[in-house]
């Protein structure tokens, strides 16, 4: 869908600082272009919940962080994106590769699938799904109103081969 | 693992209350119950309600954001097995103006005390897990331990200003009936700007 020339390049211009990232196998394939770029910081945490934390203390610090996860991931992380999002309300953004989406044909029957929006919704955070290349420019517009209405925002990105 | 021999948290925090000036104070758990009990400051972030496990790596997000603050994590070692990988990702990331304090009581102290899976009581081979130990396994160069309160308060001052990441565990007695933290009186959602602002103060 992306190449990490063009995410590095969108993440700039969006004025991000720091991408807050644990890879999986399409958003490990953007990290040197991420690493390479002289505006964006890439800090790789252990594991998602992580991910919520540091990007909390980064916003805390006058940063401009994006969380970077896939949507297994995010499973894993609810309690700590509940504690930034809702307790302390921090307008933080997300960018969340959504497993199997592309190959649901090819490849039925994973259950990340399943969960991902459902879980989304019940969460409450408002997302847009970027499933072809023509809809790519949902990144930047979705992150712009989100920074403007002070709220949460995902974008979900469909993996896997169609 | 609640010895009266190990120092009492609260005399713990005090003696780094009395050598801090202009660093972020982030607190988690027994030390924010306890941490609040002094003066306020507008660096603490007193994180509660938090997620637990998550002080180490809120204080490692502010600690990057702002290289020119110096960011003490109080954590709880309870807390810290909640998110044992967030030490590897401090060192990782390197940042020289982070210090993490753990207060090891041995317990889950807010919930009533019950023995954290690192403690001897619940360990098959009946010893303590050392913190000092796996801080240093995970790639922490500067970590020092203090059991004694005197020694406490005769190097806390020097600890922080080592040039970090730096891990200081403390030994800290644990209470039954200490309770949890209460939530600071201000609502979560409206400490946030005013501590961003306070951090921003010295631009």
């Amino acid at each position: 869908m992306f190449t990490g020339d063009e995410i590095a390049r969108i993440l700039t211009k969006l004025g991000v600082t720091h991408v807050v990232a644990v890879p999986d196998s399409m958003l490990g394939v953007w990290e040197p272009a991420l690493r390479a770029s002289g505006d964006l910081e890439l800090i790789r945490v252990c594991r998602e919940g992580e991910a919520w934390g540091v990007a909390a203390g980064l916003y805390l610090g006058g940063a401009s962080p994006v969380v970077m996860i896939q949507c297994t991931g995010m499973f894993e992380s609810g309690d700590a994106l509940r504690n930034v999002l809702y307790d302390y309300r921090m307008p933080l953004f997300a960018i969340v590769g959504y497993r199997s989406f592309l190959s649901q044909e090819s490849l039925p029957g994973d259950t990340a699938m399943k969960f991902t929006e459902p879980i989304l919704k019940a969460w409450g955070i408002d997302y847009r799904l970027i499933d072809t290349p023509e809809r790519k420019g949902m990144l930047a517009e979705h992150y712009h109103a989100c920074r403007s209405a002070e709220k949460p925002g995902v974008v979900l990105i469909a993996e896997g081969r169609a | 693992m609640t010895g009266s021999a190990r120092m009492p948290l609260t005399s713990a925090l005090e003696a780094l209350r009395s050598v801090r000036t202009d660093e972020v104070v982030v607190t988690v758990m027994g030390a924010a119950r306890d941490w609040v009990a002094g003066e306020p400051h507008p660096l603490d972030w007193v994180y509660v309600p938090s997620s637990m496990g998550q002080g180490t790596s809120v204080g490692l997000g502010i600690a990057l954001a702002r290289s020119d603050r110096q960011v003490i994590v109080v954590n709880g070692d309870g807390s810290q097995l909640m998110n044992l990988g967030s030490l590897v990702t401090v060192t990782a990331a390197g940042p020289r103006n982070l210090t993490i304090v753990l207060c090891d009581n041995g317990v889950y102290e807010v919930t009533g005390a019950q023995a954290t899976p690192a403690a001897a009581e619940l360990r098959a081979d009946g010893r303590d897990l050392d913190y000092a130990e796996i801080a240093r396994a995970c790639g922490f160069s500067s970590v020092h331990t203090f059991d004694d309160l005197a020694q406490w308060r005769t190097g806390v001052r020097k600890v922080i200003d080592e040039p970090g990441p730096t891990f200081v565990l403390l030994r800290v007695a644990g209470s039954a009936d200490a309770g949890g933290p209460r939530p600071p009186a201000v609502r979560g959602p409206d400490r946030v700007s005013p501590f961003r602002a306070a951090l921003s103060g010295g631009d």
